[in-house]
């Protein structure tokens, strides 16, 4: 039997398992709409702005590891989803967005409602395709669920003409789908392993700097074995958090920008360095030339333009970190490698030096809310088992270095592109995979704004996710800059006429909690993550000019941190270290 | 680092968005571009580039991979690294009046171009060759006016039994 374009879409949606789908209706998108309302399968979750749709099943992706799915129609609807295809596409996140395009005899008409879907997507998709013909539609909606989640994972946008949609053709979904351009090499060169695993245990300061590629590979368990048979030091990125467990002592903290003074002194120092699914960020590096000066650098990453791209390679490796570093485990064992176990007690005395300094360390015994210290509260309060999606700013390095992620994927936040607005709407997504799971978002005043209006989809789906917004009455990072290198000139960077949020929520049909003491921080979290069934926006007003610590200013070396005010008398003078 | 010149073969897919998305990589990495060539070729279904381009090694290496990433293109073939032949075609319209005309023609000869159309005033050769050939032919005929020229852009084509084909044994694509 023929079936119409938009019912042979909506097959192909739920062929491929999809439970959910992120949308927003419009003319060039009705048909697929009407298809939708005839079947109850995949559910539509109606956003109130495209930019959420797209975070929103970015969200959905990032905890369940399948392609968060997007629907929107021609013009306006596709350009609002942009950012948030945009920030997927910087973090490595499948997806699949859906674009209802003028009919094609229109097509580069300036029709109504036309925008070039394909070029304005182009560079922040991993590909896209435009739909002619509705008879190669079952196969392009396949080939598309397969680029967004092999290889390196990514954006995929289809755009479908509106007659396409209204067609008729036959409905075959192909089970599997080869292309002749594009393989992705999943099993590591066996000779380079070999390499690795020799270079690896002939470290006198070893350390190993592990990403976002290894939660995408479902790699932790892989990770987890190689680290604690080496006993050698590890440190995850942003991306990475939870890949490696924030509690086990091996762990020496997030590297970067705002990383730990361990981790980030450790990689000054290392001589040799395994990089597993890192592409060593500028965040990371800091000033390339003062970056790890004595260390041989293996690197193991699916991608292989992320190898070599900014740092100089000793041993490169395509695959796919789970494969890759399960292949390492087992080398090392065939080949009976021992790591030096007297330079490694040395370097592990060298390391703990550097943690005593307690580069995280607040003033504990302010008056006010110290942001740190609700972010501590929330870990205990939560068990360190929410799903924790964030802004951009401040609060999201807070909660980065004191919620201690021990599990992959709960840790849900724009890191490459840093979007603000996305924390909102992607633990609406988070909550629709896991809904039996506590999902908090922390945010701030500033970033809160920007995708507001998600709070009318979480009344219309009972979505009872709790929001931490750590109110500083400022865009804190942005201050924190012009504090530092603006010599406190704050350009712009204070949020006048802020609403008052408590009512806020009340008016979009919720619940809200204002506190300003940091006695009754603890006491509301415990009664808020009670409320299993509510929405609850929780106002911090928080500490205005207190500053994430440490920091490294873009274009210095890991070696060259400022430290907080506190760690800073804690910082051992620099001793002369002999380094090859 | 030192900048050298590197004649870059993709073997693509024959799609309308192909072209676009290898000239938006360059445009949004900025690498350079010198001349880009692109045709069907006896498979319909695959297309072949040419791109010159300059570069340090670590950017040609770039620019390899990230033409390798793009999900329509099949092969890439650095032509530098091995033996191999480019040619370009060039099409220069010139005045050839009075003495000029004579001179024209020998020099025409000389470069082994071939007079496709003649008027009372006008010559219209066609030359084929490497590039610096052609920039020679242009430089030699600054005795008379140039009144439009027009070069197509490099092809190149390896030597001997490599070849970037769907079979070839070169350059295995991974992603
Ligand atoms: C305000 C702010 C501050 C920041 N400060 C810091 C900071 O202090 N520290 C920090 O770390 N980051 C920081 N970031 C984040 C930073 O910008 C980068 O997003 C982050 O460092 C990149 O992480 P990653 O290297 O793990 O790469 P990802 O973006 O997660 O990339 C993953 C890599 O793994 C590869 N890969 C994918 N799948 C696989 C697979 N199956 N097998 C193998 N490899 C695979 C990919 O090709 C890619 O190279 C900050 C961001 C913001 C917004
Ligand atoms: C969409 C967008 N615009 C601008 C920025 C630049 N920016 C980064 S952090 C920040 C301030 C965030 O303020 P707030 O949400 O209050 O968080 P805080 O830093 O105060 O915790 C800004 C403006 C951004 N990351 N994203
Ligand atoms: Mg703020």
């Amino acid at each position: 039997m023929e079936l119409t374009g938009a019912d042979i879409l909506v097959r192909c949606l739920r062929d491929e398992g999809v439970k959910y789908i992120f949308g927003y209706p419009g003319g060039a998108a009705l048909h697929i709409y009407d298809a939708l309302y005839r079947q109850d399968e995949v559910r539509h979750i109606l956003v109130r702005h495209e930019q959420g749709a797209s975070h929103a099943a970015d969200g959905y992706a990032r905890v369940t590891g399948e392609p968060g799915v997007v629907l929107v129609t021609s013009g306006p609807g596709v350009t609002n989803t942009i950012t948030g295809i945009a920030t997927a596409y910087m973090d490595s996140i499948p997806m699949v967005v859906i674009s209802g395009q003028v009919p094609s005899h229109l097509i580069g008409d300036d029709a109504f409602q036309e925008v070039d879907a394909l070029g304005v997507s182009r560079p922040c998709v991993k590909h896209n395709f435009l739909v002619r013909d509705v008879n190669d539609l079952a196969l392009t909606i396949k080939k598309a669920f397969y680029i967004a989640n092999s290889g390196k994972p990514g954006p995929v946008m289809v755009d479908i003409p509106k007659d396409v949609t209204a067609a008729l053709a036959e409905y075959h979904y192909p089970e599997t789908v080869s292309m002749r351009s594009y393989n992705p090499t999943l099993r590591g060169h066996s000779g380079q392993i070999k390499k690795a695993a020799k270079l690896l245990l002939s470290a006198k300061r070893p350390i190993i700097y592990t990403g976002g590629g290894v939660t995408t590979a479902g790699g932790e368990q892989e990770l987890r074995s190689l680290v604690r048979r080496l006993d050698y030091p590890c440190t995850n990125t942003l991306m990475g958090l939870g890949c490696f467990p924030a509690n086990d002592p091996l762990f020496i903290g997030m590297l970067g920008m705002h990383g730990t003074y361990e981790a980030n002194m450790a990689m000054h120092d290392c001589d040799v360095m395994l990089a597993v699914g890192a592409r060593f960020d500028d965040r990371i590096t800091g000033d390339l030339n003062k970056f790890a000066p004595y260390a041989k650098i293996i690197h193991v990453d699916i991608d292989p333009a992320s190898i070599g791209k900014n740092v100089k390679v000793e041993v490169p490796i395509v695959g796919d970190a789970k494969l890759v570093l399960a292949d390492l485990v087992a080398t090392i064992e065939k080949l009976k490698l021992e790591p030096n176990y007297d330079a490694l007690k040395a370097w592990w005395n060298q390391i703990n030096s550097w943690r005593s300094v307690d580069s995280l360390s607040y003033d504990r015994n302010s008056s006010k809310i110290k942001p740190q210290y609700v972010l501590e509260k929330l870990y205990e309060v939560t068990n360190g088992e929410a799903f924790v999606t964030s802004d951009v700013g401040q609060h999201q390095m807070w909660a980065a270095q004191f919620y201690r992620f021990d599990t992959p994927r709960r840790w849900v936040n724009s890191g490459g592109l840093g979007t603000m607005g996305f924390g909102l709407p992607a633990a609406m997504g988070v909550h629709l995979a896991y809904p039996e799971s506590d999902v908090v978002c922390v945010t701030g005043e500033a970033s809160i704004i920007m995708c507001i209006q998600e709070l009318s989809t979480c009344k219309q789906y009972d979505i009872p996710i709790k929001i931490i917004n750590l109110n500083n009455r400022y865009m804190g990072m942005v201050r924190q800059w012009q504090e530092f290198f603006y010599d406190r000139r704050y350009s712009h960077s204070y949020m006048d006429a802020l609403p008052d949020f408590v009512a806020l929520a009340k008016s979009f049909g919720h619940d809200g909690v204002r506190i300003d003491d940091p006695a009754d921080v603890e006491g509301a979290l415990r009664e808020t993550m009670k409320r299993k069934k509510d929405l609850v926006f929780m106002d911090f007003i928080t500490d205005q000019e207190e500053n994430v610590y440490p920091m490294i200013a873009a274009g210095s070396g890991h070696n060259e941190m400022h430290l907080s005010p506190k760690a800073e008398s804690e910082e051992p003078a620099p001793q002369e270290r002999e380094l090859a | 680092m030192e900048e050298n010149r590197h004649i870059i073969s993709v073997l693509l897919e024959n799609e309308s968005g192909a072209l676009s998305r290898v000239a938006g990589l360059f445009s949004a990495r900025g690498y350079n571009i010198e001349t880009l060539t692109v045709a069907p070729t006896d498979d319909p279904s695959l297309s072949r580039m040419t791109i010159v381009t300059t570069g340090s090694e670590s950017v040609i290496e770039q620019i390899t991979k990230q033409l390798n990433k793009l999900i329509e293109v099949v092969k890439v073939l650095n032509l530098a690294d091995r033996n191999h032949i480019e040619r370009e075609l060039m099409m220069v319209k010139v005045r050839a009046t009075g003495d000029l005309r004579d001179e024209v023609k020998r020099l025409a000869e000389i470069f082994r171009g071939r007079i496709i159309d003649v008027t009372e005033s006008i010559y219209i050769i066609e030359l084929t060759g490497e590039c610096s050939k052609l920039d020679a032919f242009v430089e030699t005929l600054k005795v008379t006016e140039i009144l439009e020229l027009v070069r197509s852009g490099v092809s190149g084509i390896a030597r001997g039994e490599s070849s970037l084909s769907l079979n070839g044994h070169k350059s295995k694509k991974s992603n």
